[in-house]
């Protein structure tokens, strides 16, 4: 598969999508779904097919830069959320959307065209270009279509990710020159990366670089702060793409560069990077429930969801005396990504509808909904329980296998981020509570329940919750083969 | 004179040429296309003769000139900025002085001063080309008579350029009495009396203030405020972009930089005006103001690849990093005061307040400016952030561990006002499209801005152009 043909079909198309806002208004939401729905039917044909992909083009050969661009299991998976939602993003804001339409689906394909490069990029430096090219699409849908305080929450996110982004350049370059001065060849290559041998205080640090790179972007406790801004400011595409997506990037980070580069400063590093976790998910869990906004429960639910992760990646244990990747808690935080990727996108999407029909997004002015809309009431009950962990449903599946896994490497870390799943049971239900159930409040005006657009997407997000919830084991296998890679024995 | 070193002169040999004859010929045509279409002329000549010229290979000109690859890169560079700066001061100027027809030829010599400076090998070519610079800038930045801005920050640059010059020469006399050389030659930097130390301190101190580094950097903000659009992005660009490429090969071919107190100095002004000309520029509401003090830290940026010159990096490649820089900072000051130029044809157009809408109103305008914008916040899909990468490049390579944190640091709050002036464009979008008085201004930035992002995407020839030219530099 052509991947460079994938990335820039999709900038191909948000360039035509933007121009063509002058022939008919609604032409780029046209134009922007048929990408996504044309680029994914793409990359499914190719993962029920042959299944691999690698492309290698000289691009800077002073610094030994080429475009290397791969899918591989792990990839793949992420490549076709991404582009599911995608299409989910354009349906949720098909009617938002009234000024300057054509530059907003440019925007929202760029962000996703860059998400792609950062899921398929085996360069170090077209994966850091790559990243900061997914950053401005991103501010400009924040700060263009934001709500009332879009201009401290776009230039926050801003600040928070290109700081990290820069620290992640420095410890980029920093690995490179090292391989440089005991190879004596300058690469950027993955592969080749692998094989750096760094001096144990240096691997340290530089793997810092990366790590506060990921750690911010996923986000774990403290450096979220941007995110309950970013995310309730942003317009509701802007939002399903952060919570889905974005967020996503961080956790790949991790699985593909962090600990595959750096295993043995990985693995020390592992305890606080669990307690990272363990924290984000009680302190996320906590922030929810004190929420009164909607947009803002959901946003702090996602640095909760997230901590999971950061507990799955970073579970080394111990097997016959050294040190192991722990497969099955890797697994659960890859499941956890695509599950959360789901739940989350249909719950702003939820949030945008309520936001759109209300005009507002503070839970006391909700009430009793259910009611007046009783299908966005039953697809919200749908997705806040899915995200509480249900078993039978995707995110349960996730953070199951995390606990089980992160069992064997920490047990009062993982006891502490249970008590997290207690958390989103109180805060799930208290939003599900306070929005749809309750006497209806007599100051809302009659408002329209979900049509056959937004009920389809909705649908589809459905199942694919209770496909990974019942059967998650196809899922498993696309993903294996990249986690056994990892599966370094460390002494 | 033989004939490959006549040969190796044609760009100045043209240039000087053209600028005689077009004051000759201003005297009888005064009509501004024809002028410009002289000038455009002239400088495309230049450009045209400097593949002539290259084919004569390295010629040393009796010690004074050295008119190499790296000369002829800069030639090139200074030429192609003047040619944006004599396109958009077309319909700019002659709404604000009487005259118009004198200010290309103050143009066509600040460039001729410039290039003078890109091959200088000796200080009497050096400060040969230094005043024929400054000395045509004087009257550019006072050229509009209509107000009194231009002729404040005139003087001002007038007063204060010529202390710095009048150091830098009190410095060389210092030089010369303790080495006996005019010529740059390692003997320049390798004795470590007391007197060759102040000499060297005393140039060096003129040339930060040529760069405008702190704490030589007062009369920046003013100058840039007031001086007219067009050509505040000239000095911004080839002023300083000359006394750069000068500062490289002196630093290259004297080893002044092993003079420890030098290097040391030299890092703090580096580290200090990273740091001061981030900070401050976060407190303007006056865009020209903003890139006045965001080119204070441009400046220390570009002094790490001055400083890697004497580190582990070596000459090559703190010179590659010098060109490739100077030639991403040419393209985004050029493009960012070239959209206030077209912006400004009536009236000026420097609060960042009335930039709000420009999206809307003028969204090919706009997109140049952000372009530029992130590319000096080097940001990726930018020239900037190449540009950047090289110096990130050239710091790890060398070393300098200290310049590359502040490196870090100063892009980080850098980063907060390019935004500023990115986010206050996409505001007000009610406001609805207005159309262009001109094609000429808006063709010129729209080259400029592709440049910025075709550079950053495909890098490759321009590193190939740089690494060529600097074949034996330094040697």
């Amino acid at each position: 598969m052509n991947i460079l043909a994938l990335i820039l079909l999709m900038l191909g198309a948000g360039a035509v999508a933007g121009l063509s806002e002058k022939f008919h208004p609604a032409a780029p939401k046209w134009i922007s779904l048929a990408t996504f729905i044309v680029t994914l039917a793409w990359v499914v044909a190719f993962i029920v097919g042959d299944g691999y992909a690698n492309q290698h083009i000289a691009w800077i050969p002073r610094f030994g830069i080429n475009i290397v661009l791969s899918m591989d299991g792990l990839s793949q998976l992420l490549v076709a959320l991404t582009l599911f939602l995608g299409i989910v993003a354009v349906v949720s804001s098909w009617t938002e959307i009234e000024r300057r339409p054509g530059f907003f689906q440019f925007n929202i394909l760029w962000v996703m065209a860059g998400v792609v490069g950062v899921f398929t990029a085996l360069d170090l430096f077209l994966f850091f270009f790559f990243w900061e090219v997914m950053l401005i699409p991103m501010y400009f849908l924040i700060a263009i279509w934001g709500h009332e305080d879009k201009a401290y929450a776009s230039m926050k996110f801003f600040l928070f990710t290109q700081i990290s982004g820069l620290l992640m350049l420095f410890a980029i370059l920093a690995l490179v020159y090292l391989h440089y001065s005991a190879t004596g060849v300058i690469t950027f290559n993955y592969y080749d990366l692998l094989d750096a041998d760094l001096g144990g205080d240096i691997a340290f640090y530089v793997m810092l670089g990366f790590f506060a790179a990921f750690v911010v972007k996923l986000p774990g406790v403290p450096f979220h702060t941007w995110l309950p801004d970013a995310h309730t400011q942003a317009p509701t595409a802007g939002s399903v793409i952060l919570a889905g997506i974005l967020l996503k990037t961080g956790a790949y980070g991790l699985i593909r560069f962090v600990v595959p580069l750096f295993p043995e400063a990985s693995a020390d590093f592992a305890v606080w990077a669990m307690f990272l976790g363990a924290l984000s998910i009680l302190y996320g869990g906590f922030m929810a429930y004190s929420q009164s906004d909607f947009k803002r429960l959901v946003a702090y639910s996602s640095v909760a969801h997230m901590g999971f992760v950061l507990l799955g990646v970073f579970a080394f244990h111990e097997v016959a005396g050294s040190l192991v990747v722990n497969e099955l808690a890797v697994q659960g935080a890859v499941v956890t990504m695509v599950a959360h990727g789901f739940s989350t996108a249909a719950l702003f999407m939820m949030a945008g509808a309520l936001q759109e029909r209300l005009h507002t997004r503070e839970m006391s002015n909700m009430g009793g909904l259910w009611t007046r809309a009783p299908r966005m009431g039953a697809v919200t009950m749908f997705f806040v329980v899915a995200s509480v962990g249900m078993p039978g449903l995707g995110n349960f599946v996730g953070e199951f296998l995390v606990l089980v896994g992160a069992f064997k490497a920490n047990i009062p870390l993982t006891v502490a981020g249970a008590l997290g799943v207690v958390v989103a049971a109180v805060y799930g239900l208290c939003l599900m509570q306070r929005s749809f159930q309750g006497t209806p409040n007599a100051d809302v005006p009659s408002m329209r329940d979900f049509g056959l657009r937004e009920m389809g997407v909705m649908v589809l997000m459905m199942a694919g919750l209770v496909w990974i919830g019942i059967h998650p084991q196809e899922l498993l296998d696309l993903s294996a083969p990249v986690v056994q890679t990892l599966w370094v024995v460390l002494p | 004179m033989t004939g490959p070193a006549l040969t190796a002169l044609a760009p100045y040999i043209v240039l000087a040429g053209g600028t005689t004859l077009m004051l000759l010929a201003v005297s009888f045509v005064r009509r501004g296309p024809v002028t410009l279409g002289m000038t455009l002329a002239i400088l495309l000549g230049t450009l045209g003769s400097i593949g002539f010229a290259a084919g004569a290979g390295t010629q040393h000109l009796d010690r004074f000139l050295l008119v190499d690859g790296y000369a002829h890169f800069f030639t090139a560079l200074f030429v192609l900025a003047a040619v944006a700066t004599a396109v958009l001061t077309h319909g700019y100027v002659d709404r604000r002085a009487a005259q118009r027809e004198e200010f290309h030829i103050l143009l066509l010599t600040a460039t001729l001063g410039a290039m003078t400076m890109a091959a200088a090998a000796h200080f009497g070519a050096f400060l040969l080309g230094m005043e024929i610079l400054s000395i045509s800038l004087y009257a550019m930045i006072a050229y509009p008579d209509r107000g009194r801005a231009p002729l404040e920050a005139s003087i001002k640059y007038l007063v204060l350029s010529g202390v710095a010059s009048t150091t830098i020469l009190f410095g060389m006399a210092l030089v010369y009495g303790e080495t006996g050389t005019m010529a740059f030659a390692q003997a320049l930097g390798s004795d470590g009396s007391v007197l060759l130390r102040v000499g060297q301190g005393m140039i060096l101190a003129g040339l930060a203030f040529k760069l405008s580094l702190v704490p030589f950097h007062m009369w920046t903000p003013d100058v840039y405020q007031g001086a007219p659009a067009p050509v505040t992005g000239f000095v911004a660009t080839v002023s300083k972009g000359a006394v750069a490429a000068l500062l490289l090969r002196y630093v290259a071919t004297t080893d002044v930089l092993s003079l420890e107190s030098l290097f040391f100095g030299l890092s703090l002004i580096a580290v200090v005006s990273m740091v001061a000309g981030n900070v401050l520029a976060l407190l303007q509401d006056n865009l020209k103001r903003l890139l006045a003090y965001s080119s204070i830290a441009h400046m220390g940026y570009l002094l790490i690849a001055v400083l890697a010159v004497a580190s582990a990096a070596g000459p090559e490649m703190a010179a590659e990093t010098g060109m490739v820089y100077l030639v991403g900072y040419f393209a985004m000051t050029l493009a960012a005061f070239g959209v206030m130029t077209v912006l400004s044809a009536d009236e000026d157009v420097e609060d960042l307040a009335d930039y709000e809408g420009l999206f809307w109103r003028r969204p090919l305008l706009a997109a140049v400016l952000a372009a530029a914008a992130l590319s000096l916040a080097g940001i990726p899909l930018t020239v900037g952030f190449i540009a950047k990468f090289y110096l990130f490049a050239a710091g790890v390579q060398g070393s300098l561990w200290l310049l590359v944190w502040a490196l870090v640091i100063g892009s980080a709050i850098g980063v907060y006002y390019y935004l500023r002036i990115v986010f206050s464009m996409t505001r007000q979008m009610e406001t609805d499209d207005e159309s262009a008085p001109s094609w000429w201004g808006p063709a010129t930035v729209a080259v400029l801005g592709a440049a910025i992002v075709v550079m950053g995407v495909y890098p490759t020839p321009l590193i190939d152009a740089a690494r060529e030219a600097i074949r034996a530099f330094g040697g």
